[in-house]
């Protein structure tokens, strides 16, 4: 179903960044739709981090446009990129180590009392409610982050981009420092966000893995797009080869 | 299955410390506390644990204390700020020189007239936010370190300070100003025993009301026995600390001047306990409001997460920069709230009121438990760190410990103390 048809949910034309004179990203351009799910591929370096982060308002883009359901989209901070209902999965996780789950959960937007005053009480009953879903094995509700295996903390930083209502969703590596079992749980987690109509960015290395998980790959090399494939008309051997070599494999290539 | 769950969900309590969910490290504090009391008790045979002593004790620790729970915040997003005595004495001098300078001369309030004293603590207020906002500016938006905006900070304030007095002793201060001194300012016997019984049936209620919560939401709570006796243990210790300062009477010269004051003789028989002072009372607001800021409202989450993880802090749309300056405006304010205190006990503002003050601070911040690393601290902690070096430093004195002695032993302990921490945290895993 995904993709070709309508408004693209998310569109970046020709964006720029560089750092210190180093073109981080040159003119790349990619969309995506609703239920879909974009792979972005390329070796360490290849501006995929970088291309995502101006999305998630961490960096500020030097030239190009975002375009949110068609209409430009003024991203200038993580504050603003959430307003547009895009949520981000970070590589590092971004996760205060020394609070709890729920404290991480709602970092920036946490429930209050009339008062004012922070609802703790409620705070920790939506994060269990969410966790059973998610990670029903989860009981560390107490605990600073920091004392959570490295699937535990996965499904926090999960739940938080989940939770918010999410439309757009950025996942940088997410099965990064995962075992087969938890893979396995995000893989069948991003389906099901699927299902729901999210459109999904996801950047990782293991070029099965987005043949399994996306409908189109993006590659990047040296900060410039190498072109876009949908996965079912192409082998990991030619994605590898976009990868390595910079070029779209022969029969896609006209 | 059933019972699978609730195995899980509520793992077999271990023993007592397990059940009561003490912070052991709280504990510790409290143990080292008492033992270092009970041992310059005996050492000066039963001097040190006198009505009269802990009274004094009380309201010398308050000025560096309530700086102390500011610089939690500071150090807690990985921040230090070396001017706080330097700032104090900024303050103190704005104060000394609004009362009795410029509201009596400039803008003819009488001597002792009933605004002075708010005017001139509004004015010490003003001047320690804007300055500690101003530093929290260099820090967070220019990205100059911390350590070094303040060090200059030690230099500048300090200089301000003598530059507002000409260097001069500014007193005496304002009569209602005094009030906040300690000594100068009680709250009598029967009052007090009302703060403290307000105190208990506060710190009861709210025990109960956060139980009842965890139980609407099916939370797991601590067993009703252990919240009774910690409910005693509390009660015990608020009252206690009330009948302690109500058992030091006013000496009977005194009272005798102030029945002649009155225009009465002083009955046969009367005494009158001093009670809380007024200082004591601010201490125990201050410290209540910086807990209330730090557990349950949005800028403490931030504070915490901020000094957690900078970058996820950034990344979760907290603005850091404004952060970090409202942290240190906050510790501006604070230092203007000390220097009300340290003024008004000494009765006069001095040139050097509250020098080395910064390390005192920072000190009783680190023996309470605030890790330098940021991200981790107690306002609690560092209230009890406050009073732990106090009792340490007018201890030694009482025993007759030479004066270069009590600075190395304190210096001594600083250094111990965080060396237990750092090994607390490695048994129990904490970072």
């Amino acid at each position: 179903m995904a993709g070709g048809r309508g408004t693209p949910l998310v569109e970046m034309k020709d964006i720029s960044i560089s750092f210190g004179g180093i073109k981080a990203v040159d003119h790349v351009s990619v969309d995506l739709y609703p239920g879909e799910v974009v792979g972005l591929l390329g070796h360490n370096g290849a501006g995929k981090s970088t291309l995502i982060k101006c999305l998630s308002g961490a960096y500020q883009r030097d030239a190009g446009e975002i375009l949110i359901d068609g209409r430009p989209a003024a991203i200038s901070n993580p504050r603003d990129a959430r307003r547009y209902n895009i949520e981000t999965i970070y590589q590092t996780l971004a996760l205060a180590d020394n609070l709890d789950a729920a404290s991480n959960l709602f970092l920036g937007r946490e429930l209050t009392t009339p008062l004012g005053l922070m609802d703790e009480a409620a705070m920790e009953a939506e994060t269990r409610r969410i966790m059973a879903r998610l990670n029903p094995n989860f009981r560390k509700f107490a605990a600073p982050v920091s004392a959570l295996s490295g699937g535990q903390r996965q499904s926090v930083a999960i739940a938080r981009a989940v939770y918010f209502n999410a439309r757009i969703l950025i996942m940088d590596e997410p099965t990064a420092a995962l075992g087969p079992q938890e893979t396995q749980m995000v893989a069948e987690l991003i389906g099901e966000l699927k299902r729901q109509g999210l459109g999904i960015f996801l950047i990782d290395h293991d070029v099965h893995q987005v043949k399994a998980l996306c409908d189109r790959a993006a590659v990047m090399k040296n900060g410039r797009l190498v072109g876009i494939v949908r996965v079912e008309e192409v082998t990991t051997d030619d994605i590898l080869a976009m990868i390595i070599a910079g070029k779209k494999p022969a029969h896609l290539a006209a | 299955m059933q019972h699978a769950r609730t195995r899980s969900d509520a793992p077999a309590r271990k023993s007592i410390f397990d059940s009561l969910e003490l912070d052991t490290r709280l504990l510790g504090m409290i143990g080292a506390f008492v033992v270092l009391c009970l041992v310059f008790n005996l050492v000066t045979d039963g001097r040190f644990l006198t009505p009269r002593n802990i009274f004094n004790l009380t309201i010398q620790t308050v000025s560096v204390a309530i700086m102390a729970t500011g610089m939690v915040f500071v150090i807690v997003t990985r921040n230090i700020d070396l001017s706080v005595g330097a700032l104090l004495a900024t303050c103190s001098a704005v104060m000394a020189m609004v009362q009795t300078v410029v509201l009596p001369g400039w803008l003819g309030l009488g001597l002792g007239h009933w605004a002075i004293a708010p005017l001139a603590i509004a004015a010490g207020l003003a001047t320690g936010a804007v300055i500690g906002g101003f530093q929290g500016w260099l820090v967070g938006f220019l990205g100059i370190p911390a350590f070094i905006v303040t060090l200059g900070g030690l230099l500048v304030w300090r200089n301000v300070a003598w530059y507002l007095t000409n260097g001069q002793t500014i007193g005496p201060l304002d009569p209602t100003y005094q009030l906040l001194g300690g000594i100068n300012g009680t709250l009598g016997e029967s009052l007090s025993w009302g703060f403290g019984l307000a105190a208990t049936v506060f710190a009861l209620v709210y025990m109960a009301t956060s139980r009842r919560n965890r139980r609407a939401h099916d939370f797991p709570v601590k067993p009703r026995w252990a919240e009774a006796v910690l409910g005693l243990v509390v009660a015990g210790a608020i009252l206690g600390f009330v009948a302690v300062l109500n058992a030091y009477e006013v000496p009977a010269r005194k009272l005798a001047r102030i029945f002649e004051a009155r225009g009465a003789v002083l009955p046969e028989g009367f005494t009158a306990g001093y009670g809380l002072p007024f200082s004591v009372i601010l201490l125990i607001l201050i410290a209540a409001g910086m807990t209330v800021i730090a557990r349950r409202t949005r800028f403490g989450r931030y504070v915490f997460a901020t000094g957690g993880n900078p970058d996820a802090a950034a990344l979760s749309g907290i603005n850091t920069r404004w952060l970090t300056v409202k942290v240190f405006a906050l510790m501006g304010v604070l230092c203007a709230l000390s220097a009300v205190v340290a003024s008004a006990r000494l009765t006069f503002h001095s040139n050097d009121i509250g020098t080395l003050d910064e390390l005192r601070v920072i000190a009783a911040a680190v023996i309470g438990g605030t890790a330098l690393a940021g991200g981790s601290g107690t306002i609690y902690g560092a209230i009890l760190g406050a009073l732990i070096m106090q009792s340490l430093q007018s201890g030694m004195a009482m025993v007759g410990v030479d004066a270069p002695f009590q600075n190395i032993v304190v210096g001594a302990v600083l250094v111990l103390a965080v060396l237990v921490d750092i090994l607390y945290r490695k048994r129990t895993g904490e970072r």
